[in-house]
């Protein structure tokens, strides 16, 4: 038997899960080593996975023994067990995140109960996404992750959360829409909708019926992977989300887009017949993604831009179609996971220690929690592309690519690559310098977390750190007349009303963790950059993808070459 | 093989309504929209099946070309569940939109206007900053470097010490001019409110 035979296990693991944390709803602590667990081990199995394809060796899974192109399948490459590894590494730290949370805040403030099931189920989604082989399976994997993002979004049921999950529920369902439209019209040409059968029939098609086609699919995708003109809804409703659903949506819900425009690119249309415009595209996300960054003083919404601005450069490598553009995607798109995840992971943590995620109102954190500013430097610097970081080399690679194909527009992309770098290191200055190095006294109303550290009582932040229980359970108004009456800090008396640890060790844990992984990439960047490139090689190739899913024989059409002898 | 015409022109009608109805501001509204433009794909789906045929249940007698083309229809049967999750996750929120906010329209985000209000000046990025910032000045320059800074020295300008009785009380007559605009921070705040 063989290895990647396991393949489905990484979509059915979760789902039973869920199931069995659903089962346990009542007893949160079982809840959350199942949870853990079976994540753990669906990690293992993925890392199984993408080890058995590392030297190549597509394989297909048929579900249920239905041969393709007529039964579902499930194909592991080395782009797909990539994408897993590093999804389900992600999840897991923002579970291990969301747990410890949950425990420092005795699950008050959100119903935690229902989060892991939810939570497992969009990791399921996902994993199904990335593996699927069938156009159907892959809307059905979407449709899992909205369905259970949608619930994660609005968890809590708070009018901000509710208004900014109208938003996205709208927009998530419109695409979903547009992308069932694409699917029936394709079957209406080609009369299959199997992956790799497409890749040979669409080519037999009119070029007219191919466009438009084509569009109907990278429209639906681009909404979801958040492309330019089509972008707005991502930072109207991340930001309000809890911190740890902010984190997992941030890394991996548009990644999933990217991966299907990937997917769309290379597989189902391959050649260049669409590469100008989705170079400007690329063009036009990355710029104005980071000049509304740069507007932005709430951390969160700060992140969420960047977060659109670099979804610009995997379609920057993806639109040049050539191997070198494509391996530096995957290694973006790899990189970029790990680092928007951690970054905003840190964020939930300043919110927590900071009173605040708002740059205006937060100040000195880099002497209240020197940890806090390690934990956040790394990722930052990270995105920024600052060497010797995996960002730099992501960027690096995309650049060469750039370069190497010459013309106009991809000179126009590299220079509009680098002035991006050079904003996002603006905007993450910012936030560096005004919430990690002056003074409190400085910040608009700064928490009064933020003026207790500088008080004689700096020194209680650790005693509390092992957690204070609840003492009093009173408005803040109360507590603040109280305080002053006492004599006592009002920061002391609020975290002890709370009950609440400001720094949990899991969350700076996992944090941490995070920001240990993003560091490993840029130390194992060789081997990586070499797998990515292998990647990109047999996707713009086709040839292995195809014939591990409908056999050896099956002929592959030419890509489609307009213009030019690229 | 013929087109259903029928269906096709309903098909075009759910679009049409569809779309107008998720551009209203009404969440409601919206719904309904969504609603129908998961009907109209169905449509589009079964469509794409082609011509009517026999129930696609296998006998040996009938060649193969007289079954219905069961795949659009496992289509649709998907998509059915998933629309009826969604909308049924869009009840809630329409309900828990009505049950905070007493409206059943989409709001504006607060952040997103109050970025927008956001004047391009900032206090702290665009301040003056002073020429000397040494703690070393240059004597020759003055005690603290004013000579050089930005600013005047402190105490030159005409009239900074003359007053002018206002609300009962002396404040500077520089000051005056701004007493006269709402957000005054010169006067504190009366028993019941009033401006600040």
């Amino acid at each position: 038997m063989n290895l990647t035979d396991l393949a489905p296990l990484a979509v059915l693991l979760p789902i039973l899960g869920a199931a069995l944390t659903f089962v346990l709803i009542r007893h949160s602590r079982a809840q959350r080593t199942v949870s853990i667990a079976l994540l753990s081990l669906t990690l293992l199995l993925e890392c199984l996975l993408l080890a058995s394809v590392w030297n190549g060796g597509t394989t297909a899974v048929t579900i249920g023994g239905w041969m393709p192109p007529f039964g579902i399948v499930l194909v592991v490459d080395q782009f797909s067990s990539l994408m897993l590894v590093v999804s389900s590494a992600v999840s897991l730290a923002v579970l291990i995140y969301a747990t410890g949370q949950g425990m420092a805040d005795g699950d008050q403030d959100a119903p935690v109960s229902i989060f892991h099931p939810t939570y497992l189920i969009l990791v399921a989604g996902v994993s199904n996404a990335f593996l699927s082989g069938d156009l159907f399976n892959l809307y059905v994997g979407f449709e899992i992750l909205l369905t259970a993002s949608y619930v994660l979004m609005t968890l809590g049921g708070t009018g901000p959360r509710i208004r900014a999950g109208v938003t996205y529920v709208v927009v998530s369902v419109v695409s979903s829409v547009l992308f069932l439209i694409a699917i029936a019209m394709i079957y209406g040409a080609t009369g299959t909708i199997n992956m790799a059968d497409l890749g040979i029939k669409l080519a037999q098609l009119d070029t007219g019926t191919q466009a438009l086609l084509h569009v109907l699919l990278l429209v639906a995708f681009g909404i979801k992977a958040a492309v330019f003109p089509l972008s707005f809804w991502l930072p109207d409703s991340y930001p309000t989300a809890p911190a740890p659903v902010t984190a997992v949506f941030a890394g991996l819900l548009t990644k999933v887009g990217v991966y299907a425009i990937v997917r769309t690119e290379t597989l189902l249309f391959p050649g260049n017949t669409l590469n100008s415009p989705l170079m400007v595209a690329a063009l036009l996300t990355m710029v104005v993604g980071i000049l509304g960054a740069l507007a932005q003083s709430d951390i969160k919404r700060m992140l969420s831009f960047t977060l659109v601005s670099h979804i610009g450069y995997m379609i920057f490598g993806l639109a040049l179609s050539s191997v070198a553009g494509l391996g530096a995607t995957v290694f973006y798109v790899a990189h970029h996971i790990t680092i928007q995840t951690s970054l905003f992971m840190v964020t939930g943590l300043i919110e927590r220690r900071g009173g605040s995620s708002s740059v205006d109102r937060l100040a000195g954190l880099a002497k209240l929690s020197p940890l806090l500013g390690f934990l956040f430097f790394i990722p930052a610097m990270n995105l920024a592309g600052i060497p010797p970081f995996s960002g730099f080399l992501g960027k690096l690679g995309l650049l060469q690519a750039g370069v190497e194909l010459g013309t106009p527009l991809a000179y126009a992309l590299v220079i509009g690559g680098v002035l991006t770098s050079l904003l996002t290191l603006l905007a993450i200055a910012r936030v560096w310098n005004r919430a990690f190095w002056r003074k409190p006294e400085d910040a608009e109303n700064p928490d009064a977390l933020l003026l207790a550290g500088t008080t004689a009582d700096g020194r209680h932040d650790k005693a509390d750190a092992n957690g204070a229980p609840a003492v009093a359970q009173s408005t803040p108004e109360q507590i603040s007349e109280a305080a002053s009456v006492l004599g006592v800090s009002t920061a002391t008396m609020r975290r002890k009303a709370n009950g609440a640890v400001l720094l949990p060790r899991t969350m700076v844990g996992s944090t941490l963790g995070l920001v240990v992984v993003g560091v490993a990439l840029t130390v194992f960047a060789g081997p990586l950059f070499q797998l990515s490139d292998q990647a990109g090689q047999e996707m713009l190739d086709r040839t292995e993808y195809i014939h591990a899913v409908l056999g050896d024989t099956a002929e592959i059409p030419p890509a489609q070459i307009v213009g030019g002898d690229k | 093989m013929s087109v259903n015409l029928t269906l096709l022109s309903v098909m075009g009608i759910l679009y049409a309504c569809g779309i107008y109805l998720i551009l209203e501001r009404s969440l409601t509204r919206v719904l309904l929209g969504l609603m129908m433009l998961a009907n109209a794909t169905n449509l589009l789906l079964l469509a794409t099946g082609g011509y009517s045929g026999l129930a696609p249940l296998y006998e040996k007698d009938i060649p193969a070309g007289e079954y219905n083309d069961p795949l659009p229809q496992a289509l649709i049967l998907t998509s059915i569940v998933i629309s009826f999750a969604v909308t049924a996750f869009m009840l809630g929120i329409i309900y828990r939109t009505w049950v905070l906010a007493r409206q059943d329209e989409i709001q504006d985000d607060v952040e997103d206007l109050r970025v927008a209000e956001t004047p391009s000046f900032d206090a702290e990025d665009d301040a003056e900053i002073p020429l000397e910032t040494s703690e070393f000045p240059l004597t020759m320059l003055g005690i603290d470097g004013d000579q050089i800074s930005n600013y005047p020295p402190v105490g030159s300008s005409e009239g900074a010490e003359e007053t002018i009785e206002a609300g009962g009380r002396e404040i500077a007559v520089k000051d005056a001019d701004a007493e006269e605009k709402p957000g005054s921070q010169n006067v504190t705040p009366g028993p019941e409110g009033g401006l600040k």
